[in-house]
């Protein structure tokens, strides 16, 4: 910008005069570098979903979920050092009416799964799952355990998987990042029916297993079947 | 001098010989079946109780470790694992055999508090059945669950059930009595003040809590059953690491490491011991600093402060570890007859790294005293509250800090010795306050005492001369320990007695692979200490037993 380079005129200058000359009047607390990155213009045009997307994937909430092992990592990941926070969501929830973003950290088993199927349920939509660690892939290492589901995807939809036993907090922030960047371009992974659901007892198609324990358990309450024979 | 014990007058510290030990039982001793570390005495399944008083009361074993139950061809069998708390290496296993058809035994639940939980986990995984148990049901596995996992025929595909119980309006439904006004109140599985996901059951009476029932199994991930499916040498001691996960895995890979060693009769080279050593004591920060940084968080709600603090000591000693093994949390890094690999190079960069780590451990640790325990607020909270008595902790089976908390001096380190403990100079913490706050204290004072140890060995390494540095044993490609070998080993984890039950059948994997984890034993003693408290009571004191899931669950 100097002597060296004559021939060249530095539009910005002229820009930025237009921009703080309309900026004039709204007081020093609200020139924000966003501000400054919009120019001369007070307007953007871009479509709805596109800006409320962008929105969403700027800002999320994630919920306070610890499982197993993997959830040490997690902390040391919200804490300082790696400072989740950093990229707009770094703030656990304690309540899963306020999070909109649930990382799954450890080995699901069989008591536990009816549960992680509510908790994901009392989420307000639109929500969001980050996998971590293989356990919730396949099992992990304990794929071959007599308890254990083999992996989250079996029980509700994961939007990003990050591999790893444990994935180092760096890759854990890394796969959140990628979430921000599908959220932001408005991708998500379907909501299907899933192998293992949560159902009323009633709706169980009957057979031994069902026969069995048809005394133990009332009709109405909430169960989930597991086929670990059809298991990957 | 620091190692040696304080004088007991106690009857319990006679040492009797096996003989006599079977004098003392008489008739009650039907055979013999000696265990590699301890005798073992056969006895019939209807007189549990008998037996076990007798060498409670009259011979001094006041301490269960571990009950172990295992199917075989022809029977069932129960192993009593008895110690005490005076000398840990005074033991007795007390072997009950139950019929095959129709398998019975007697509950030693009234002789030992803490045999409740341990028997309604072999009830629940083994199939063995408990006669006078106040409550047997299932523990680990859904209460719907068929069959018992770890016994012979179970069939891994057959499918199951697991449901989850809608607890109805508290109000209407869950008073004790129609008179009180009791309330049944769900604390977890999902909840941020259980460090993880443990369900508590809680009844209350006003704020006042009149019944609270830890509710586990929420993270049962077959351990027990992956390590029967690996073999010896290399393919068990990654699991280790997955019990207690808060960075703890070097003393929980000891733990199997020094059972399998006792059993295959191998000899660890010094130099190992003594990295072993450094790199336990690391752990043994990392995990106490977690518990720190975890009761402050309960406590004082402070997410900013005391947590950021410990975690970011927790990050300083996981680098150490990061060099030395190469992971942050799961390292692997001790294998049968040794350790996998030398200190990293350059080594000097390494112990100036450990010795800047040390340097700065008393300010930070100072730190620590001015944010939380000399907190007024903080004392108000855990000062007085939570007590448990020693008798009743060791009634439990409580270990570890909680029971260090309560004033007993038990620590496998030094009683037990093993490693370099022995040849080092350092102390065994205790409080005598009971209470949620000597429990802290005594993790808060045991960082201390860890760092001299790694100190210590620290200096040791950096003048171990070169040509002395053997990091492993000559341990055979494949063992297989003799057929119908048994053995129970413990080392101190950094919640307490962490030990290790293995039978060899002559294959190069176990018949039978038993973990005590300390945790489980602990956390039985919750009801104990929160028993008409108040509610943020109850998870003081929790935060106090500073748990860890994985390791109650297995
Ligand atoms: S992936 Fe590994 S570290 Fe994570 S929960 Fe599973 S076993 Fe633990």
């Amino acid at each position: 910008m100097s002597s060296d380079q004559p021939f060249i005129t530095d539009e910005s200058q002229v820009v930025t005069e237009t921009r703080d000359a309309r900026m004039t009047g709204q007081g020093d607390r609200f020139n924000s570098r966003l501000r400054e990155a919009f120019g001369s213009s007070p307007f953007i045009l871009t479509k709805f979903d596109k800006f409320l997307n962008w929105c969403r994937g700027s800002s999320m909430f994630m919920l306070q979920f610890g499982i197993a092992c993997c959830s040490i990592e997690m902390m040391h990941t919200y804490a300082v050092k790696h400072d989740l926070d950093r990229f707009g969501s770094g703030v656990p929830r304690a309540s899963p009416r306020q999070a909109d973003v649930m990382i799954v950290p450890g080995t699901i088993v069989s008591k536990f799964a009816p549960r992680m199927k509510r908790v994901y349920d009392q989420m307000p939509e639109p929500k969001f799952v980050v996998g971590m660690g293989s356990c919730t892939i396949s099992g992990g290492p304990f794929q071959e355990g007599y308890n254990v589901i083999k992996g989250a995807e079996e029980v509700i939809p994961i939007d990003i998987h990050v591999p790893g036993c444990p994935p180092r907090p760096e890759a854990l922030v890394y796969g959140v990042v990628k979430l921000q960047e599908r959220v932001a371009n408005g991708e998500a992974s379907p909501v299907t029916v899933k192998p293992y659901e949560l159902e009323e007892f009633s709706d169980l198609e009957r057979d031994e297993l069902v026969d069995k324990l048809a005394d133990e358990i009332e009709d109405d309450e909430l169960v989930m079947r597991y086929n670990f024979a059809d298991s990957p | 001098m620091s190692l040696e014990r304080p004088d007991t007058v106690d009857d319990g510290a006679v040492e009797r010989t096996p003989d006599e030990l079977e004098a003392l039982l008489g008739d009650l001793v039907v055979d013999r079946d000696d265990h590699l570390n301890a005798p073992g005495f056969v006895i019939r399944p209807d007189t549990v109780q008998e037996t076990l008083s007798i060498l409670k009361e009259q011979a001094g074993y006041d301490h269960l470790s571990v009950v172990s139950a295992q199917e075989y061809e022809n029977r069932y069998e129960s192993i009593y694992h008895l110690k005490k708390f005076d000398d840990p290496t005074q033991e007795v296993s007390v072997v009950v055999p139950a019929d095959k058809d129709n398998p019975v035994s007697e509950s030693a639940e009234p002789v030992f508090r803490t045999a409740d939980w341990h028997e309604r986990e072999a009830y629940d995984l083994i199939g063995v059945e408990y006669d006078d148990h106040p409550d047997l049901r299932r523990i680990l596995l859904p209460e719907t669950w068929q069959g018992h996992p770890l016994s012979m025929d179970y069939d891994k595909d057959r499918p199951q059930i697991a449901t989850l119980p809608e607890h109805a309006n508290p109000l209407e439904e869950h008073h004790k009595d129609a008179e009180s006004d009791t309330m049944f109140l769900n604390i977890g599985p999902h909840h941020p003040a259980t460090h993880g996901v443990l369900h508590l059951k809680t009844t209350l009476d006003g704020e006042q809590v009149v019944d609270v029932e830890p509710d586990i199994g929420y993270l049962h991930r077959s351990e027990e059953q992956m390590a029967q499916n690996g073999t010896y040498r290399h393919q068990i001691m990654p699991y280790p690491d997955r019990w207690d996960y808060i960075s703890a895995g070097l003393l929980n890979e000891w733990a199997y490491a020094r059972a399998a060693e006792d059993l295959a009769d191998i000899e660890v080279p010094e130099y190992a011991q003594v990295i072993r050593t450094m790199g336990a004591e690391m752990c043994r920060i990392a995990a106490h600093m977690l518990a720190l940084a975890t009761f402050a968080l309960d406590i004082n709600g402070d997410f900013t402060a005391t947590f950021m603090y410990a975690i970011n000591d927790r990050e300083r000693v996981q680098n150490l570890l990061e060099d030395l093994t190469g992971q942050r949390l799961m390292f692997n890094y001790f294998r049968l007859g040794g350790v996998v690999w030398d200190l990293p190079e350059p080594r000097e960069e390494f112990f100036s790294n450990t010795r800047d780590f040390l340097d700065q451990l008393p300010e930070s640790i100072e730190e620590y005293h001015n944010l939380i325990t000399s907190n007024e607020i903080f004392q108000m909270r855990t000062i007085d509250t939570g007590i448990l008595p020693p008798e009743v902790a060791k009634n439990y089976g409580a270990t570890g800090p909680v029971l260090r908390g309560s004033g007993v001096d038990y620590d496998l380190r030094r009683d037990d010795p093993y490693g370099y403990y022995d040849e080092l100079d350092w102390d065994v913490i205790t409080e005598d306050g009971c209470d949620n706050f000597s429990r802290l204290l005594v993790r808060m004072r045991e960082v201390e005492e860890s760092a001299k140890i790694i100190e210590q060995c620290v200096d040791l390494l950096e003048d171990w001369p070169e040509d002395e540095r053997n990091i492993q044993a000559n341990v055979p490609r494949t063992l297989r320990p003799d057929d119908d070998t048994e053995i129970y080993r413990a080392v101190e984890g950094a919640k307490g007695e962490l030990g290790i039950y293995i039978r060899a059948d002559g294959t190069d994997k176990p018949a039978r692979f038993k973990i005590r984890s300390p945790c489980f034993s602990n956390l039985q003693t919750l009801p104990e200490m929160a028993n008409g408290e108040y509610v943020p009571d109850v998870v003081a004191a929790l935060g106090s037993l500073d748990i860890v899931l994985g390791e109650v669950d297995r």
